[in-house]
């Protein structure tokens, strides 16, 4: 067990090394360096003017060594001008080059500083993680329980009319990507000319204009019921159709098994059959299901946030992409990367722990 | 200056519009019915209603898709005077000489007709969804096939390649990877090198193993491959055409390589899994000890074999791919404003949905559907394969 774990961090050591190399190499690319350059200095610069800003300011020789001082394995560089001071990766402006570190990367703590939002990166990072945390929890807490629900229930008695309408609904949340549902849950319950506003506000029935605000960017200071539906609704759905559907195919295939045809032989009652003996077995394929759905989940984040401006995690990865923030970019796919590896590790331990029938030597 | 429509007549029009679609779609029906004992799996998806829902649907926007041009009632990139934001079913302001009299759908915010526009949308994603299906199922063919037969290092290798583009969020790859700047380094055309070749070293190979014993034949159909590959891999890949025929805008180039990029390691997974499972079947090994050649094995022998689970998933991964390339358009990553793909139609409507919400709803609608029936459409087939 212990040497399957370490073998599986070693490999996922190694894939995020090849991974933020694969972002670092593509977002370091010359064009975009030369955008930074203009968008740093002068718009009005040369070719010539900008290939020596890039060489003042650290962006000259191989990608591999700035890959390596980014990283924090490579001293970072110095460059003493020629009215003689000293700078570097590591001397903060106006301080003593002397006592600067050697290595200044991210393994030492140093994530960059942003240029789009003026801050420095780790900042940045923690406000918009927190902001997409609390986005993401309650996206678990309304999509797990219901989700497994609605697989447990339809798989039960398969091919019953309550598993056909619950499959249909489910087949129909995965077909409907979040930039749809969120255009239409828009549409029907936060526009003031169309869905059913117009006629609960002709009602009396709400005080505002419209049911659901539009946006959640007021979210960020205080999340309330009203605030917060459509966003967390939105990423919930298409995860609940999917998630629904693989436990409906594992409540069916554990409901075919001998075991359950001796308690039913028994005279163990349905409901029994299913809280006792079905229900533990069929929760181990949603598993970890639900734990690779953090990647997709990522996705709708990034969508969901775009679409109703609440400014977490995905705002800021789009925002920063969108402006050629080199540095926000690189911490963002970190952090990205970082979950997506953490979650495949933890549905492989996951899994080996809660189905007694694999064992790793 | 006429009354606006209600939604009633608009329904009508819209059906009298579509009159094309009905036809064919009936006449479609039809004939497979009258002969789906004959056409295997295809005519078992009439044994099945929910496969015939999500067949119908995804015919629906097949034709649609073909029979555009019959279709709409304006040009999807027209914009006349006063009809910005409108509601749906409104009459032209000052209608020209034998223009359509209405917007049947409304207008978007620069006054464009939305029904034509969701109309031609449905041609742009056909045009490339299926497509770029088709070359990721070639790459992820060509190279499970021999990682899940052979296994060891070229296994490992092509593992640990393909869970490296996986673990990547598929968003931030879209961002890197489907830039204006990103085309001036090239590594969009070095992509298209690498991954549109596949699709003729797969034939290459599968016409090689199959008629290799005689040489005319093999010649011929080797020859012809590489002929017609060749020609097409020069002008989609690197543009340079001699003849100009095949050729691809630099744009739409970046977008499809992504695209299949981000789609080929999901074949890859699938095809490796079934090949390790196939071949400790028994056919294999009478394969091997008959002396067939380990390619012969992998493509006529156990491919086949797995066609069942391919198709499936075929149908689910054009149904992904058109929900990835309505992300791209969401965005705004790698298209043009005018276009009328549905991505960045619902990405312009979105942001004003509090007044005006049909440009945003209706093609939002339009992607649901058909990707609704792709998933249909896969469910069916694989409730009738199972039944073998």
């Amino acid at each position: 067990m212990l040497m399957f774990v370490l073998r599986r961090i070693g490999v996922m050591i190694l894939t995020a090394i090849a991974l933020t190399f694969i972002v670092f190499y593509m977002t370091n690319l010359p064009p975009n360096l030369e955008k930074l350059a203009k968008s740093e200095a002068s718009v009005r610069m040369d070719d010539d003017a900008v290939a020596s800003w890039l060489e003042r300011n650290g962006y000259g020789g191989s990608v591999f060594v700035r890959y390596g001082e980014w990283l924090g394995v490579m001293p970072g560089w110095t460059l003493t001008d020629e009215d003689g001071t000293t700078r570097g990766r590591c001397i903060a402006e106006g301080t003593d080059p002397a006592a600067a570190p050697t290595f200044c990367g991210l393994l030492q703590g140093n994530w960059g500083f942003s240029t789009v939002f003026k801050q420095p990166v780790t900042e940045v990072l923690a406000r918009s993680l927190g902001a997409t945390g609390w986005l993401m929890l309650w996206v678990m807490i309304v999509m797990v329980p219901s989700s497994l629900l609605l697989g447990v229930l339809s798989g039960m008695r398969e091919g019953s009319r309550t598993d056909r309408v619950l499959s249909t609904f489910a087949i129909t949340t995965t077909a409907t990507p979040e930039y749809v549902s969120g255009v239409i849950l828009i549409a029907l319950l936060a526009s003031a000319t169309a869905g059913i506003s117009p006629i609960l506000a002709d009602a009396g029935w709400i005080s505002g204009k419209t049911l659901f605000p539009g946006t959640a960017t007021s979210a960020m200071d205080d999340i309330t019921f009203w605030n917060f539906f459509l966003p967390v609704m939105t990423i919930a759905l298409y995860g609940i159709g999917y998630i629904a559907r693989m436990t409906r195919a594992s409540m069916t295939e554990v409901m075919t098994q001998q075991y359950i045809r001796t308690a039913r032989l028994k005279g163990v009652g349905f409901r029994q059959v299913v809280m006792r003996h079905a229900l533990r077995n069929a929760l181990i394929a949603p598993f970890t299901v639900i734990m690779l759905q953090f990647p997709w989940l990522l996705n709708g984040v990034v969508i969901v946030e775009t679409l109703f401006n609440y400014k977490g995690f995905g705002w800021t990865l789009v925002q920063a992409a969108g402006n050629n923030d080199i540095d926000t970019l690189l911490a963002c796919s970190v952090v990205a990367v970082f979950v997506v590896l953490v979650t495949q590790l933890i549905s492989d331990i996951g899994y080996v722990f809660l189905n007694p029938r694999i064992r790793l030597a | 200056m006429d009354d606006a429509l209600s939604w009633g007549s608009i329904f009508l029009r819209i059906a009298a519009q579509l009159l094309p679609v009905w036809v064919a779609l009936i006449a479609t029906f039809a004939l497979s019915m009258q002969f789906k004992r004959r056409l295997g799996l295809y005519g078992r998806i009439f044994d099945s209603p929910v496969g015939m829902t999500g067949f119908g649907l995804v015919m629906f926007w097949v034709f649609t898709a073909i029979f555009a041009n019959w279709i709409i009632t304006h040009d999807p990139l027209a914009q006349l005077s006063g009809m910005k934001n409108i509601a749906p079913g409104a009459p032209l302001a000052d209608p020209a000489e034998g223009a359509y009299p209405y917007y049947l759908l409304g207008g978007d915010h620069l006054a464009r007709d939305v029904f034509s526009r969701m109309i031609m949308g449905a041609r742009e994603v056909l045009k490339i969804a299926p497509a770029a299906t088709v070359i990721a199922f070639m790459v992820g063919i060509t190279l499970g096939l021999p990682a899940g037969y052979l296994g060891g290092k070229l296994d490992t290798t092509i593992s640990f390649l393909s869970n490296l583009v996986l673990a990547f969020p598929v968003i931030l790859l879209f961002y890197l990877l489907v830039t204006p700047e990103i085309r001036v380094t090239g590594i969009p055309i070095v992509l298209a090198a690498i991954l549109f070749i596949f699709p003729v070293i797969f034939l290459v190979i599968l016409f090689n193993s199959r008629f290799f014993t005689t040489p005319a034949k093999r010649n011929l159909y080797v020859g012809l491959t590489l002929l017609f590959g060749l020609w097409a891999y020069s002008g989609l890949a690197f543009n340079a055409d001699p003849f100009g025929v095949w050729s691809m805008d630099p744009n739409m180039l970046n977008v499809f390589v992504s695209v299949v990029f981000v789609n080929s390691p999901g074949v890859f997974r699938i095809v490796r899994g079934m090949v390790m499972d196939i071949k400790t079947r028994d056919y294999v090994a009478a394969g091997q000890t008959r002396g067939e050649g380990p390619w012969y094995i992998m493509l006529w022998e156990i491919l086949p074999n797995a066609r069942g689970p391919l198709i499936v998933d075929f149908c689910l991964r054009i149904g992904y791919t058109t929900i990835l390339l309505g992300t791209l358009g969401f965005f705004g990553l790698g298209v043009t404003p005018e276009s009328p793909d549905w991505g960045s139609t619902i990405n312009y409507g979105r942001r004003l949905l509090a007044i005006a919400p049909h440009p945003a709803v209706v093609p939002a609608f339009a992607l649901m559907s058909l990707v609704l029936g792709l998933n249909l459409l896969a469910d069916g087939l694989r409730e009738e394969s199972m039944k073998d």
